[in-house]
Order: C-alpha cells, then sequence, then structure tokens
C-alpha cells in the first residue's frame, strides 16, 4: 500500500510547499516511486516549485472532473524517473474536490504502484486543507520557531485526532512527525528564538527533522529546482536527513547547533 | 543604564516568554479537544434510577467525571451522596 503522507501546518508561508517538493524530490532520488498533489486549489504554486510550470496541462480538478485522465495530468519529473506531479488547477473550483473524488485519486495512484504520495496541503483549515489530510496515514507538520506558528500547528494536531478517516473509522490514529524549518540557532542560543526542545516539549510528538533557516531556500525556489537537489547547502542536507528518518533511517540532527567561528573568520570577517 | 546591568547575564529571554505563553494556549486547547463520552449523561439518569428505587432520589446526588490521567487510562470518578437519614421509599 502507498503511504500516503500530508505535509500540513495550518499556518500559511511556512514552507509546506519546499518543504513537499524537497520530500517528495528526496524520496525518489532514495529510489521510492512518489507522487506529489498540490491541494491548494485555485492557487497552485507546487509546480513552480518543482520547475515543471511550463509542462501543466491538466491538472487535479480536471481529473476529478473527469475532463482527463490520472496518467494524462501526471507530470513526469525531469530529475527524476521516480518522481510525478498533478498540479492543483488556477481556477477557484474548491467544489470539485469531493471526498469520493480525491479517494478515487489516490486509490489509482496506489494502483499504478506508487509507494508515497505526499499531499501538498493549503494554508488554513477550509475544505482544501480538510481534503488534503483527511485520508493521510502519516502527517508531516511544518512548524516555524514563532508562537503562532506553533500554536497552528496544535490545532492541526487536533483536527488529525478528530476529523481524518482513520479518526473517524477508528482506525490506528494518524502518524505524526514534527518538521520545523527556518531554524537559526544562533537566534535560540541568545535566547531569541524557541528552541527544538521547547518546541518538542510543547507539543509532544516525534521529530522528523530540522531544517536551518537558509539562503539556498529562496535560491532553490528562484531556479525551480527542490533544495534537496542543492547537495552543499545547508537545507539541502537536513531534507536528505529527513527523508531518510522517514524511510527508517537513524540520522543525527545536523545543523541545530550554531556554527563556532573560526578565529580567522573572526578577524577577516564573514 | 548602570555599568552594573551591562555586567548583568541573565537577560529575560523572548524565547523562554514565548514557551510559557504557548504551554498554557496548547494545554488548554488539549483539554478541551477531550470531549465527553455521549454516553455520561445517559448513565447518570440510569443510576439515578436505581437509586430511586431505594432512597428519595435528587440529581444532584450522583456527580460523574471522566479524568485522562495517563495516555492509556482514565478514571471514571462516580460520586453518590446518599440524604442523611435513610428512610427508604
Amino acid at each position: 500500500m502507498a503511504r500516503i503522507i500530508v505535509v500540513t501546518s495550518g499556518k500559511g508561508g511556512v514552507g509546506k510547499t519546499t518543504s513537499s517538493a524537497a520530500i517528495a524530490s528526496g524520496l525518489a532520488l532514495a529510489g521510492h516511486k512518489t507522487a506529489v498533489i498540490d491541494f491548494d486549489i485555485g492557487l497552485r504554486n507546487l509546480d513552480l516549485i518543482l520547475g515543471c510550470e511550463r509542462r501543466v496541462v491538466y491538472d487535479f480538478v480536471n481529473v476529478l472532473n473527469g475532463e482527463a485522465s490520472l496518467q494524462q495530468a501526471l507530470i513526469k519529473d525531469k530529475r527524476s524517473e521516480n518522481l510525478f506531479i498533478l498540479p492543483a488547477s488556477q481556477t477557484r473550483d474548491k467544489d470539485a474536490l469531493t471526498m469520493e473524488g480525491v479517494q478515487q485519486v489516490l486509490s489509482e495512484l496506489d494502483q499504478l504502484g506508487f509507494e508515497f504520495v505526499i499531499c501538498d496541503s493549503p494554508a488554513g483549515i477550509e475544505h482544501g486543507a480538510m481534503m488534503a489530510l483527511y485520508f493521510a496515514d502519516e502527517a508531516i507538520i511544518t512548524t516555524n520557531p514563532e508562537v503562532s506558528s506553533v500554536r497552528d500547528s496544535d490545532r492541526i494536531l487536533g483536527i488529525l485526532d478528530a476529523k481524518s478517516k482513520r479518526a473517524e473509522k477508528g482506525l490506528e490514529p494518524v502518524k505524526q512527525h514534527l518538521l520545523i524549518t527556518r531554524y537559526n540557532p544562533s537566534r535560540v542560543d541568545a535566547g531569541e528564538m524557541l528552541s527544538v526542545d521547547d518546541i518538542l516539549e510543547i507539543l509532544n510528538i516525534p521529530l522528523l527533522g530540522v531544517i536551518p533557516e537558509s539562503q539556498s531556500v529562496l535560491n532553490a525556489s528562484n531556479k525551480g529546482v527542490p533544495v534537496v537537489f542543492e547537495e552543499q547547502a545547508d537545507a539541502g542536507q537536513a531534507y536528505q536527513d529527513a527523508v531518510a528518518r522517514l524511510v527508517g533511517e537513524d540520522k543525527p540532527m545536523r545543523y541545530v547547533k550554531a556554527e563556532k567561528k573560526s578565529l580567522l573568520k573572526r578577524i577577516f570577517g564573514g | 543604564m548602570s555599568l552594573l546591568d551591562f555586567f548583568r547575564t541573565t537577560k529575560p529571554s523572548t524565547a523562554s516568554a514565548a514557551k510559557e505563553r504557548l504551554q498554557i494556549i496548547v494545554a488548554e486547547r488539549r483539554q478541551q479537544g477531550e470531549a465527553l463520552p455521549a454516553y455520561l449523561p445517559q448513565l447518570k439518569k440510569d443510576i439515578l434510577e436505581v437509586l430511586a428505587k431505594y432512597v428519595n432520589a435528587d440529581p444532584n446526588m450522583v456527580k460523574i467525571s471522566l479524568e485522562h490521567s495517563d495516555d492509556n487510562l482514565s478514571v471514571l470518578e462516580l460520586n453518590v451522596t446518599l440524604p442523611e437519614d435513610d428512610e427508604s421509599v
């Protein structure tokens, strides 16, 4: 069975789409057949982050309305043969996102042999976000070390425990993973930012990864290349580690401690 | 600012303020999340009916509360206050 994983957060702008693109690409690079679905109907952006915006012909809503088959709408990633993208539509046809339709698409993906289906949720707790999380087996809660983001993450955890299919059917609960993004260890040391331990103590769910605040993320999205391909970049490596943990590997956390400036750097700056 | 303040290392950290505030709202949210089972009012009614066979029953006699003290443990607390003079019906 395909592992259906929703990338969600409640709050907007915390890095859901960046994380969905990086994790889906990372899984595909590791040899797992992966589909990534953009649930943000009307505000399509995943295609842009993955650099396939000019190759969109049909979208998720076309498939739900029966105007195209799933195979016609799936875009094969040009960097990895294991990755397929299902883009959101640009029209505000939110009613198209029915429970039956989404379930049909997910079961077709399963029949096509996908190992992972990553559902990139829109912000908020409206219909699109509920549809993205409803069928999930697992959830990656994307959180910034900041009060409103942590509170919204807690709210989403409550919704997963009450409103998901697994909750409604009394099945094993949705497996929760915490992904902390835009982490700045120097500000944590200065007492200006919540630490990883603080957030873990508040939310009390297992940690999947910590992505440092990094210039490489903006550079990657500018180019339309998921940051996981930036192999030298701190954020790229942190996403690779998170992907490895998702498939059961044990990786130590990197980039959670402030880098000590060397004597030369102190003298010459930089 | 005095010279002493300059050397004082224990600046109040904004991160710890954030943590404290979040812990309070998250604890409140999680308490609300644990809705009481729907059968509790019916259970109370049934217990009252049984009690009414033996004593003068009054709805305030029975107090029921449910506490989740642990992940795997819920405690159903049932408190029955009998009338002082045990005159049977």
